[in-house]
Parts: C-alpha cells; sequence; structure tokens
C-alpha cells in the first residue's frame, strides 16, 4: 500500500487545521485587467493562425492568382484579348491588374468558402471538442468569447484578401510589365496612385466579408458540429448568390450580403464612385449588427451541455 | 440566503467583476431546489438541497446518469436550472460567473484540449481565457501547474499524442493555475492505471492541505471513501443523503466475518444464530449481524469452535459506504439512473 492511503478517520482529523488554512487561499476576487481581457483576443488570434487548415486555405487562396496569371499570360501569347471578365483584358498590359482580376474571380466563391469554414467552426468547433467549456468555465465570459472570435474572423478577411493581393503582385510582376494604370473609366495614373487604390480595394474586399463573419458565427452558435456549421455557413453563400441572379427576386436582392461584392470595380475609375461601395459596407454593418445580435442572445442563454 | 428566481436573468450571466456577496460565508456550495429538466423532458437533477462546507474534500458519489455532471454545469453556469438556486462561494449561479469562476479549478465530464497545441500552450490559451489571470506572470504559472501534474517531461508534446492519464493530468494542470478557493473535479479518476489514481489522490489532499475546498464527483465509493471527509449520494437525480464520511458509514451496519477452511460448518452454525444475508467465499464467509450484539459475540464465537469449525479470523468489520448506500436505498449501487 502506498504511503499515499490515509484512513477517513485521519483526514477528518486534518480538517481542523485545513480550515485555518483556507483563509490563505485566494483571498477574495481578483479584478479583471485590460490586459487579461485583450488576452483572450490575442490567444484567439494566435490560435486561429496557428491551425494547419486556416495556413491551408490561405495557401489555396494564394494559388488562385498564380493560375490565373499564368493563364492569361499563355492566352495573350498568341491571341489579342476576347471576351472574360472586365479586367483581364488590363492584366496583360500591367501586372498590378492581376490584384483586381484574382480579387474578383476570388471573390465570389473562393474568399467566401474560407471565410465560412473559419467562422462557421468558430463556436461550434471549441463545442464539438469540449474546449468551449473549459473557456466558459475559466471564464472566459460569453460575450467576450463572442467579441473575440468575431474580431479574429475580421482579421481571417483581412489575411485572406491579402494573400490574394500578394500572390496577384508577386505574380503579376513577374510575368507583366508594371507601369502606368489604365483604368476602367479610361484614365490613366501612375503606378504608386494605383498601388493606393490596390490597397483600398483589398480593405473595401475585406470588409465585404464581415456580414459573412457574422452569419458564420451566428450559425456556429446554434450547433455542436463544427462540420455542419462550416457546411452550413458555405451552402447559405451559394444559395444567396444563386437567388441574386434570378431576376423574379428583383425586390430583395439589394438586401443580399453578396449583392454588392464586385462594387469595389467603381473605385478603378476616375474620379471613383462610393455609392455602390457605400451601400455594401452598410450593408455588411447592418448584417453584423443583426447576426451579431443574434448569435449574442443565443450564445449567452444557451445551455452548454458538449 | 438568496431565493430570487434567475432563470430568466440567465442572459445577464457574462456579469463584470464585482463585489461578492458576503453572505455564508462558510458554506462554498449551496443549493436549495436546484433541479434541471432536459428540453426533451429528462429530468436530470430533482430538487437538490446540497451543502458543502468551507475546508472539506466533498464527495458527490452517483451511479451513472444519476445527475452528477449536470449538477456540476449547473455550478458552473454552463446550464441554467430549470428551478432552484445554486450559491457558489456566496454568490448566485449562473448569474456571478465572472466574479466566482476565477477562483474556481474545475474539471468537467473529463478533459478537453487543443490536439494540435503542446501541452504547455494549451495551458497558456486556457489561463488567456480568464481576464483576471496575469499575463506576465503567465508563462511562469504554467511551468508550475505542468510541474505539479507531473507532466513537465511532456509539456512539449501535442496535446494529441498524450494518453488519456497525461490529457487528465493536463486537465487538472489548467485547474491549478491559480490558487483557487474551490477545485470542481468531476470523476479526476476515470481512465487511469492504479498508479495514476494513486497520484491524483495524492494531489487532491495536497491542494485540499492548502486550504482548498474540493468537490469531487465519483462513481466509486471506495474512492470516496480514500480522499473525502464529506459526502452526498445521488441516485436519479435526487439526493439520497449527505454527510460527513464517518457518519454515513457508521449508519451502515457492521457486518461478522468469520475466516475458515470449514465454510459449510461454519454456515450451520452462523445460520443457527441468526446471521443472515450470509455471503460465502472460499475460507471466508459473512453476514449481518444485527441479531449480535457484544455479549453474544463470544458466545458465537464458542460456538464456532466446539463445532469443530477452524477458526482463522473472527470479528465484526465497520460498515463500507457501499453498505451504507445499499441500505439508504435498498438497491445495489452500479444500478444505471
Ligand atoms: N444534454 C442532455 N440532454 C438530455 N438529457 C441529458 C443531457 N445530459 C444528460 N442527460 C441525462 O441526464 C441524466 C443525468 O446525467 P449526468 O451526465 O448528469 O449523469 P452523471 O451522474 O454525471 O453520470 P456518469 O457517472 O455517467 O457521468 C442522465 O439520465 C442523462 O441521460
Ligand atoms: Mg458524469
Amino acid at each position: 500500500m502506498s504511503q499515499a492511503e490515509v484512513s477517513p478517520a485521519e483526514v477528518s482529523r486534518t480538517e481542523v487545521s485545513r480550515t485555518e488554512a483556507s483563509a490563505a487561499v485566494g483571498a477574495g476576487p481578483r479584478r479583471q485587467t485590460a490586459a487579461g481581457f485583450a488576452a483572450l483576443f490575442r490567444s484567439e488570434l494566435w490560435l486561429t493562425f496557428r491551425r494547419t487548415r486556416t495556413i491551408a486555405l490561405l495557401g489555396i487562396l494564394a494559388v488562385l492568382p498564380v493560375l490565373i496569371g499564368v493563364v492569361v499570360r499563355i492566352e495573350t501569347g498568341d491571341s489579342s484579348n476576347g471576351g472574360g471578365p472586365a479586367f483581364i483584358a488590363q492584366v496583360s498590359q500591367n501586372g498590378l491588374f492581376l490584384v483586381f482580376t484574382a480579387l474578383a474571380l476570388a471573390l465570389p466563391i473562393f474568399l467566401p468558402m474560407t471565410v465560412g469554414v473559419v467562422a462557421g467552426d468558430s463556436i461550434a468547433g471549441e463545442a464539438a471538442t469540449g474546449t468551449l467549456r473549459y473557456l466558459l468555465v475559466a471564464p472566459a465570459g460569453r460575450t467576450r468569447l463572442l467579441a473575440a472570435k468575431f474580431t479574429a474572423g475580421l482579421v481571417f478577411c483581412l489575411a485572406a484578401t491579402m494573400a490574394v493581393v500578394v500572390a496577384a503582385v508577386a505574380t503579376g510582376a513577374a510575368l507583366f510589365p508594371l507601369g502606368e494604370v489604365t483604368l476602367l473609366s479610361g484614365d490613366t495614373i501612375g503606378l504608386g496612385a494605383a498601388v493606393v487604390r490596390a490597397v483600398l480595394v483589398a480593405g473595401v474586399v475585406a470588409l465585404s466579408l464581415s456580414g459573412l463573419v457574422a452569419i458564420g458565427l451566428f450559425i456556429s452558435t446554434l450547433t455542436g458540429s463544427g462540420i455542419a456549421a462550416m457546411a452550413t455557413t458555405v451552402g447559405l453563400v451559394i444559395t444567396v448568390q444563386i437567388l441574386d441572379t434570378f431576376p423574379q427576386l428583383h425586390a430583395i436582392q439589394p438586401f443580399l450580403f453578396t449583392h454588392q461584392w464586385l462594387s469595389f470595380g467603381d473605385l478603378l475609375r476616375q474620379p471613383m464612385h462610393w455609392d455602390n461601395v457605400l451601400q455594401n459596407l452598410g450593408l455588411q454593418a447592418l448584417y453584423v449588427a443583426v447576426f451579431g445580435s443574434a448569435a449574442w442572445a443565443r450564445f449567452t442563454s444557451r445551455d452548454i451541455t458538449a | 440566503m438568496t431565493t430570487a428566481p434567475h432563470t430568466e436573468q440567465a442572459r445577464g450571466r457574462v456579469a463584470a467583476v464585482g463585489p461578492t456577496p458576503a453572505a455564508a460565508p462558510d458554506d462554498v456550495i449551496r443549493t436549495s431546489g436546484l433541479t434541471k429538466r432536459f428540453q426533451g423532458g429528462q429530468l436530470a437533477v430533482d430538487g437538490l438541497d446540497l451543502t458543502v462546507p468551507r475546508g472539506s474534500v466533498f464527495g458527490f458519489l452517483g451511479p451513472n446518469g444519476s445527475g452528477k455532471t449536470t449538477t456540476i454545469r449547473m455550478l458552473m453556469g454552463l446550464i441554467a436550472p430549470s428551478s432552484g438556486v445554486a450559491t457558489v462561494l456566496g454568490a448566485p449561479m449562473p448569474q456571478s460567473v465572472g466574479a466566482v469562476l476565477p477562483r474556481v479549478g474545475a474539471l468537467i465530464e473529463g478533459p478537453a484540449l487543443y490536439g494540435f497545441l503542446s501541452g504547455r500552450d494549451n495551458l497558456a490559451r486556457f489561463d488567456a481565457a480568464d481576464p483576471t489571470s496575469d499575463p506576465r506572470t503567465r508563462a511562469r504559472r504554467v511551468t508550475e501547474a505542468l510541474d505539479r501534474v507531473g507532466l513537465t517531461a511532456a509539456a512539449g508534446k501535442k496535446a494529441r499524442a498524450y494518453s488519456l492519464g497525461m490529457k487528465q493530468r493536463l486537465g487538472l494542470a489548467s485547474a491549478l493555475l491559480q490558487p483557487r478557493e474551490l477545485l470542481v473535479l468531476d470523476e479526476p479518476t476515470n481512465g487511469l492505471d492504479p498508479q495514476g489514481m494513486r497520484e491524483i489522490r495524492a494531489l487532491v489532499r495536497e491542494v485540499a492541505a492548502e486550504g482548498t475546498t474540493v468537490f469531487l464527483s465519483s462513481h466509486l465509493l471506495d474512492e470516496i471513501e480514500q480522499v473525502c471527509t464529506h459526502a452526498a449520494v445521488m441516485s436519479k437525480g435526487r439526493l439520497v443523503v449527505q454527510g460527513t464520511v464517518a457518519e454515513l458509514a457508521g449508519r451502515a451496519q457492521g457486518r461478522l466475518v468469520v475466516r475458515t477452511p470449514d465454510v459449510a460448518a461454519a454456515r450451520d452454525v452462523l445460520v443457527q444464530h441468526r446471521v443472515t444475508d450470509l455471503r460465502t467465499d472460499e475460507a471466508r464467509l459473512d453476514g449481518l449481524a444485527t441479531a449480535v450484539d457484544e455479549e453474544s459475540l463470544p458466545r458465537l464465537c464458542a460456538a464456532l469452535v466446539s463445532a469443530g469449525v477452524r477458526v482463522h479470523g473472527f470479528g465484526v468489520e465497520r460498515g463500507t459506504l457501499e453498505d451504507a448506500f445499499v441500505a439508504l436505498t435498498g438497491e445495489g449501487f452500479d444500478v444505471a439512473g
């Protein structure tokens, strides 16, 4: 028998000294600090980008502009430019246009797919592995955890957009000439001004995905399965974009969160047209408010049984 | 003690840190009429009145499905009670999670870890979740917690490569990242080998000796007998009994035990002396000695000897918690709820 075994009688005898000692342990509640409060947000970001899955998604997004660049390079080698998206014709004249082309091609499917995976899994994935209950008894605070997940989702949107942009710039510079950029309106601006526009466009594209982050977060609070939440979110993006093509649904289309996604092209005119871009950002803010509140209402009142 | 109904206030559970009501300083956990009915209609906990005194090692005992984990989830603010009140460290749950839980370490229904993070990074993650914990001391506290559960050597290993016992230890380490007033451990020795069980129990005693109240659920009676000062017994969502372990075991009747190679002959003598509920083994038999008192005990022994029984051992063994449980519920312990 090990020395650790103590009979109940002995245990009760030690009880008195234990009660005396209890004053020493954790004297009352500890104060929350600003650094302590922010720690979860940092931890959340760190966790998001520590996942192999996140890196793989960013990798896929980075491959996309490379493929487009190579295809355009091969196509424009022998024939004059034909149809295709508005930007493709410009790419062969200026490598920087690959940024806009790649974003226009990634925004309907690839970008929202990756965002749907990250946002959809955010709460549901933690529930599925059981880590959610340990975060909550830490105690993370339900509102704080939700805010940290939302912040990490937004940062992922930016990272995903930047993955496309950086890969596009590198590919564009390698395969095509860089120089003055002819805008969609026919005006020409210098390379420096064009880079500023590219940064602006990247910012708008990243923000265009914020409504989807809120939707994904909400779906994520509904289920205990990460896969189900991811699939639902991605499925929703595709469904909404199909609905956006039906003429019969003309009345509701301006309220679909994907409706104005490609409005960033208006920033490639001289002067820039902000109407649709602002409408898009306003719509995203509305979606964040509605689905953020729904996620909060659901998550703060829900039984955590996983 | 507060009795305000609070199921509707559950949304406010992400409460900011505030002063704790000074009520009931000597009871670390107190519930009254605590009830949980799940959406499917399953009544998991039914009118629980539980009192856990400060400084105790409190065993929360019950067979599978008796409502132990559900109770613990309510105490930790993870699920809202259907009715009744739960008070932890003097504050109502789940409204006071923000103020109460930094002072509570918990292991609920087994450990849950991020498989792609190392043991050390897992602890850092859970520590970051607590807004009252100081990021500057995090690395040191994580190292100390790892050391305390004997995981220092495996600290850098990915948690998915941990054995069940190592995971269980890491879960314990995360409960010990801060000095705690209360440690809630839901079946902490589940899945451990005997050596691992002994180590966890030694750790529980050590933590208790520092003044932390330990609330430990288990379906192992001897585990509770070995480490706990107090115990409560659950059965099918209801509290059967609570009190000190000594009291509970005392409620069980002692059993008369005879060690002899002549089991059959001894059995006849015991039956004549109205010893009931006889159980026989190869070289041992025991029974309920209700009709045997201090005086008749030597006579019974003499009767055995004169009947030619070679008595190797003879005596009354003190009741165990298991006997108490059987006496209290009239059923075996291992029935599912
Ligand atoms: N999320 C849930 N939904 C519906 N019923 C549930 C849920 N969780 C638990 N139950 C039921 O509540 C009862 C109590 O379960 P609980 O997990 O509290 O038991 P336990 O005492 O912890 O058992 P064990 O020793 O097996 O861990 C069981 O009958 C169980 O089926
Ligand atoms: Mg359980």
